[in-house]
C-alpha cells in the first residue's frame, strides 16, 4: 500500500464529514433510548448506551462519540471514552444477558481519554472489565468500527463474536503520529508510519482482525442495506446454541 | 531447597546475576536518596523509603519461589512478525535481559504451596506485552486451569508492543479470556504490580486479579505520563499513578513489601482455596 493511500484512509476516518454517532443509531435501529449512567459515578456522554430494536429485534446498543459540534466535541473529549463511559457499556453488557439482548457496538475513537482523572477514576480497570464483561456475554455481539479505532480504548468495545468495519476506517494499537513519535522519534512522520501499521480495511481484513469490509454509510439507502447486513449476521448468531456462540468467539480471540 | 531453572544454563544464570548492581552506591529512583548498595539486602528494597528496586524475572523467582520449572522456555514471537528494525531490538532485548521473552511462566512451589507463576520482566523491551508474550500468558491459564492450581502473576510492562501492532492488542483480549475461564473454574488468581505496570497490560490482565497487591511506590497506570502531558498542556501531580494512590482510590487490595510477600501469597491463596 502506497504511503498515501494508507494516510488517506486515516485522515477519512477521521474527516468531518463521517456519520456522527446518533445519526448512525437512529438510521440503524428504530425505537432507540438512550439509556445514561454508570450508576457508580456519572455519565460519560463520549459513550452512548442504549436500547432499541434492530428490524424489529430488541437490542443493547453502544456507541462512542465524538459529537457533532465544538461543545459537544468538547463534553465527549472527541471521542475519548473516560472509566464512567466503559463502566455504562459494562453495566448494560450486563444487562443484555439479563434480557437476551444481543449488543450491537459502534466505535470511532482515537483511544480511551488520558487525563488524570480518568486515572484516578481506574481508567485501565475500567477497560478491562469492559474487554472481558464483552468476551463473556452469552448472547450475540457485534463490534462495527465506523471511523478510528484507537488501542485499548477501542478495543474495550471490539470483543464481538464479529468485528465490521467501514472501508474508510481503521484499527490500530496506536495513531500513526504516535507510533511514529515512539519507534522514530518523530511525530511529523505520521503517514509513513500509517503506510507501515496495516491499519487499513483491507489489511485488517487479510489479517483476520476484521471479518467484513462494508461500503461507507452516508444516505438513507447505505443505512438501510447496513441494517440488513446486521440483522442477517444477528440473526444467524442468535440461532446458534450459546455454548457454540461462545466457542466460537473464544476460538477468535485465542487464534492471536 | 535451591532454585531450579529448567531449561537455563548456568552461563545465563550467571548472566542475569551480573544484571544486579555493582555500583557501591545507588540513588533511590522515588526518594532519590543515595543508598549504600549492599544496603539494599536480598529483596532490594530502599531503607528509607521501601520502594523495591527494578528484579529481573530470575531474581523475582528467586526471592518469591522455592521450586520453579519453566513452561514454554522457548517460546518466542512469530519471525513472520519481525522485520529488521524489530528484529534488532529483540536481539538487544534478548542480550539485556538474558530471555528470549518478556515474560517467564511456569510452576513454582512456595512454602510447599503448589502455584502456576508468570513474572514479567522490564529488562526485556520494557516489558511489553508480545504475542509471544502474551501466548505464554494464555497457557499459563489454561495449564492451571487444568491443574486446579492458583495463579500469581508478577506485572511489569510499559504496555503494548508498537512493533506488533493489533497482534499486540489482541493478546489483551486471548489472555483475558484465558483469566475468565480460570476464574469460572473457581480457582484463585493473585497478582502483584510492579514498577512499572501500565498500558495494556494494565488494561487487562494486571487490572482482573480477584486479589490485586503492589509494590511500594510502584508506578501503575494505564495513559503515560507524557502523553497526558502533551494532550492536555498540564502537568499531572507527581504521584498520581503510583501504588499508593491506587490503594487510595480502590483500585489495590494491599501494598506489601518484598520482605513479606511469600508469607501474604500463601497465606492468601489458602484462604481462598474454596471455590468450585
Ligand atoms: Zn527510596
Amino acid at each position: 500500500m502506497s504511503e498515501n493511500a494508507a494516510y488517506d484512509i486515516v485522515q477519512a476516518a477521521r474527516s468531518q464529514s463521517k456519520i456522527d454517532s446518533y445519526t448512525l443509531i437512529n438510521g440503524v435501529f428504530s425505537d432507540f433510548h438512550e439509556l445514561h449512567g454508570d450508576r457508580l459515578h456519572g455519565d460519560d456522554s463520549a459513550l452512548i448506551g442504549g436500547v432499541g430494536r434492530l428490524n424489529g429485534r430488541p437490542v443493547t446498543i453502544l456507541a462512542t462519540n465524538k459529537g457533532r459540534d465544538m461543545a459537544e466535541g468538547q463534553a465527549t473529549h472527541f471521542g475519548c471514552v473516560s472509566p464512567d463511559g466503559y463502566r455504562k457499556a459494562i453495566r448494560l453488557m450486563k444487562q443484555s444477558t439479563k434480557f437476551n439482548r444481543p449488543i450491537v457496538a459502534l466505535i470511532n475513537t482515537p483511544g480511551a481519554y488520558p487525563g488524570v482523572e480518568a486515572e484516578y477514576g481506574g481508567q485501565g480497570e475500567a477497560i478491562a472489565r469492559s474487554i472481558q464483561t464483552g468476551l463473556g456475554q452469552p448472547v450475540p455481539y457485534l463490534s462495527l468500527i465506523f471511523g478510528e479505532a484507537g488501542s485499548g480504548g477501542a478495543l474495550a468495545l471490539a470483543t464481538g463474536d464479529e468485528v465490521w468495519i467501514l472501508e474508510k476506517s481503521t484499527y490500530s494499537v496506536v495513531s500513526p503520529e504516535g507510533y511514529a513519535s515512539i519507534l522514530w522519534r518523530d511525530g511529523k512522520l505520521a503517514d509513513q508510519a500509517a503506510a507501515k501499521m496495516k491499519l487499513t480495511p483491507s489489511e485488517l481484513l487479510a489479517a483476520g482482525f476484521v471479518d467484513r469490509v462494508l461500503p461507507e454509510v452516508t444516505t438513507p439507502e447505505t443505512l438501510s442495506a447496513l441494517t440488513t447486513q446486521l440483522d442477517l449476521k444477528i440473526t444467524a448468531l442468535a440461532k446458534l446454541p450459546v455454548a457454540e456462540l461462545m466457542a466460537a468467539r473464544r476460538q477468535r480471540y485465542r487464534q492471536f | 531447597m535451591p532454585a531450579k531453572f529448567n531449561g537455563l544454563d548456568k552461563s545465563t544464570l550467571a548472566k542475569w546475576m551480573d544484571k544486579i548492581p555493582s555500583d557501591l552506591y545507588v540513588t533511590c529512583p522515588y526518594c532519590k536518596q543515595s543508598v549504600y548498595h549492599q544496603k539494599l539486602g536480598p529483596f532490594q528494597e530502599c531503607p528509607h523509603c521501601g520502594y523495591g528496586f527494578r528484579l529481573g524475572a530470575a531474581a523475582r523467582l528467586k526471592i518469591v519461589t522455592d521450586k520453579f520449572e519453566a513452561f514454554d522456555a522457548e517460546l518466542a514471537v512469530d519471525p513472520a512478525l519481525v522485520d529488521d528494525q524489530y528484529a534488532e531490538k529483540l536481539t538487544k532485548a534478548k542480550q539485556h535481559s538474558g530471555l528470549p521473552e518478556s515474560v517467564v511462566t511456569g510452576m513454582a512451589t512456595i512454602d510447599s504451596l503448589q502455584v502456576a507463576i508468570g513474572v514479567m520482566d522490564s529488562n526485556f523491551m520494557m516489558g511489553s506485552l508480545g504475542s509471544a508474550t502474551g501466548e505464554k500468558l494464555t497457557r499459563l491459564f489454561e495449564e492451571a486451569t487444568r491443574r486446579r492450581l492458583p495463579v500469581v502473576l508478577y506485572t511489569a510492562s510499559g504496555g503494548a508492543r508498537m512493533q506488533e501492532g493489533l497482534h499486540s492488542l489482541m493478546q489483551m483480549a486471548k489472555v483475558t479470556q484465558a483469566v475468565t475461564a480460570h476464574g469460572e473454574a473457581g480457582l484463585c488468581y493473585l497478582v502483584v504490580l510492579t514498577d512499572p505496570t501500565t498500558g495494556g497490560v494494565t488494561a487487562s490482565f494486571a487490572m482482573e486479579a480477584d486479589i490485586t497487591l503492589a509494590e511500594p511506590h510502584a508506578l501503575i497506570g494505564f495513559t503515560g505520563r507524557r502523553v497526558i502531558e502533551s494532550t492536555l498542556h498540564i502537568k499531572p501531580p507527581a504521584d498520581f499513578q503510583r501504588a499508593e494512590t491506587l490503594l487510595a482510590n480502590g483500585f489495590v487490595d494491599d501494598i506489601v513489601a518484598r520482605s513479606a510477600q511469600k508469607a501474604t501469597i500463601v497465606s492468601l491463596l489458602k484462604l481462598s482455596q474454596g471455590g468450585a
